[in-house]
């Protein structure tokens, strides 16, 4: 069951629901009674230059789920090094889309991937399937910032394969919707592979959004490092779940996962769920989550030195997810991503 | 300058301040010294406008404006400056940027234009360098594993850098070598001048070698219960706080 089979067939039936473990803080069934009509091909006049503007070199556009610009598979050749900017836009006012894209990066290939949701729309559903694949050695740095309408519906998942040696490093920026969720899910397949997987979420409103990861160690020597920052505001509601499985002779697996939150409202809420399986013996894995209010001494510090107390809060919040900012390695995307923070925090719509 | 007339104040249920009247004039320096428990720290946090710290009676006035009707952050743009005597550490927020967002933010509030950053880098290495501040300390995060006297020292760099009018120095020595001491000490003595006052809280007489107050009053239970000139200080030294706190309870 998912969004995408519930879209294709067209049977409510189909869509996740609270039922489902993995589903039951971000329950689409109990949100969606009947299953919009597909969406109209949009307008290519109005996408503007992205989110990432023009830090890439090539851009693949995805419009109301069609393919508008680009190739319909990415395929980094071995040697090459590419910046890709990969959108997809939501122009749709009460309706539904779909996208589905593979990008394969082959042995030894390097790419950045600056992967934007815009949504110039309303009231719409959006569905994303990625299929990512490293080849040995490859190195894959994907930085995706989320800015979906405030009453959309919006999943994407992305499936996630890494050789022998390949290097994969993620950020997730979201500001959440109606409902939105952003998984990723990482099989370790080859020995020695390097992943970061990393998330800052803003939220704000009534807005939700979801953070969800699985990453599977299937063979040894694999390092996971994971670290998802956020703060919660309004009567907004947070979500993560990480989920680490480190299968039978996945030795010298090195894992560890981080998730720290702020709550800024007594209405605003954070469900985390941090898990890891182990099955292997000889490996390091560890898991820290935290969810806490703002330091109010320090709060007061600042507000005594002259800051207001919204700039000081403002502030404190930015330094607190500024850690997972500071790891995105891509200097424009970082850049993009401070800036984004900033905007955020200073409520801008 | 700073005046404080019949201040009490609760924190949680119980009074810590009970009618407590000091008029400290610009140009002076004032110590308010007293044992522990004595409703020091209370007193430089009421002033400064710390949250959970009410004022149920009373009033506190800077120049005759009245600062209790002011949120913390305005009555800093007004000229109050509390040294803290254990300064907060703040992650994630480099020192110089903090101390600028603070600078330009009081700017702001008093209707004046922002500083520039070449402007600001400039007057920050000349502050540093007279407290002996290493630069790349001010590059880090605000206090984050910086020793108590280092600390302190951050807060009388930051205390230069905005140039208050009135100073609050919390328990200032607490923490210091006296090499430190003298570097802190210089520091705020560099700060006196004709148009701002100065309330230097102390447990202890040491620092009071260094910054000479004018006045001394001794704090106990809430209240003054006594004042003088600098001799006092040597009084309460050689003879301890314990006829105060007798006469007070």
């Amino acid at each position: 069951m998912s969004l995408a089979s519930a879209l294709a067939t067209g049977d409510v039936a189909e869509l996740p629901s609270r039922r489902q473990e993995d589903w039951r803080w971000s329950d689409l069934r109990g949100l969606l009674r009947t299953l919009p009509a597909a969406s109209p091909p949009g307008d290519a006049a109005r996408l503007g230059e992205g989110a990432f503007g023009a830090l890439a070199d090539e851009q693949v556009v995805f419009l109301n789920g069609r393919r508008v610009t680009g190739e319909a598979e990415i395929a980094v050749k071995a040697g090459a090094e590419r910046t890709i900017a990969l959108r997809f836009v939501s122009q749709a006012s009460g309706t539904s889309h779909h996208a589905r894209l593979a990008l394969t990066l082959a042995p030894g290939a390097r790419a950045v991937l600056l992967e934007s949701y815009e949504g110039q729309g309303e009231a719409y559903v959006a569905d994303v399937a990625l299929d990512i694949r490293l080849g040995e050695g490859a190195r894959l740095e994907r930085i995706v910032l989320v800015e979906e309408a405030g009453d959309a519906v919006a999943v994407s998942t992305a499936e996630v394969a890494l050789a022998p040696g390949a290097d994969f490093a993620q950020t997730v920026l979201t500001r959440g919707a109606k409902r939105q969720r952003h998984e990723t899910r990482v099989h370790h397949g080859g020995g020695g592979a390097r992943l970061r997987l990393d998330g800052v979420y803003l939220l704000d409103g009534p807005r939700h959004g979801d953070l969800t990861t699985a990453v599977t160690h299937e063979a040894s020597d694999g390092v996971t490092r994971q670290l998802t920052k956020g703060a919660v505001r309004g009567a907004s509601r947070a979500v993560f779940q990480g989920r680490i499985v480190v299968r039978e002779g996945a030795d010298r697996t090195d894992a560890r996962m981080g998730h720290h939150a702020l709550i800024l409202s007594d209405r605003a809420e954070v469900d985390a769920k941090p898990e890891l399986e182990i099955y292997a013996d000889d490996v390091a894995c560890a898991h820290g989550n935290t969810v806490g209010a703002l330091d109010e001494d320090a709060l007061f510090y600042a507000r005594s030195r002259g800051i207001p107390e919204p700039q000081a809060r403002a502030m404190l919040t930015e330094a607190f997810v500024g850690e997972v900012v500071d790891r995105i390695e891509h200097g424009g995307a970082r850049h993009v991503a401070r800036a984004w923070v900033a905007a955020r925090l200073r409520g801008e719509p | 300058m700073l005046s404080i007339k019949n201040l009490h104040v609760v924190v949680g249920e119980t009074e810590i301040i009970k009618g407590l009247s000091l008029e400290v004039p610009a140009g002076e320096v004032h110590a308010v010294m007293g044992p522990n428990g004595a409703g020091k720290s209370t007193l430089s946090y009421a002033i400064a406008g710390r949250p959970g710290y009410g004022v149920t009676e009373g009033a506190v006035s800077l120049d005759g404006e009245d600062l209790l009707a002011l949120d913390p952050s305005e009555r800093a743009a007004k000229g109050v400056f509390l040294s803290f005597q254990y300064p907060l550490e703040i992650p994630g927020v480099p020192g110089l940027t903090f101390l600028r967002t603070a600078l330009n933010a009081q700017r702001k509030a008093r209707g004046e234009d922002e500083i520039a950053a070449p402007a600001f880098l400039k007057l920050a290495r000349e502050k540093a360098a007279a407290l002996k501040i290493d630069f790349d300390m001010l590059k880090r995060p605000l206090n984050v594993g910086f020793s108590g006297g280092e600390k302190k020292r951050m807060e009388i760099f930051q205390m230069a850098m905005l140039s208050p009018r009135l100073l609050i120095l919390d328990e200032t020595d607490s923490g210091l070598d006296i090499d430190a001491l003298r570097i802190v000490s210089e520091g705020v003595n560099a700060m006196r001048s004709a148009d701002r006052a100065m309330l230097v809280i102390t447990h202890y007489q040491r620092l009071l070698d260094y910054i000479r107050p004018d006045r001394v009053h001794v704090l106990a239970d809430g209240r003054i219960a006594a004042s003088g000139g600098p001799e006092l200080a040597l009084e309460l030294e050689r003879e301890g706080y314990d006829k105060y706190a007798k006469a007070a309870a």
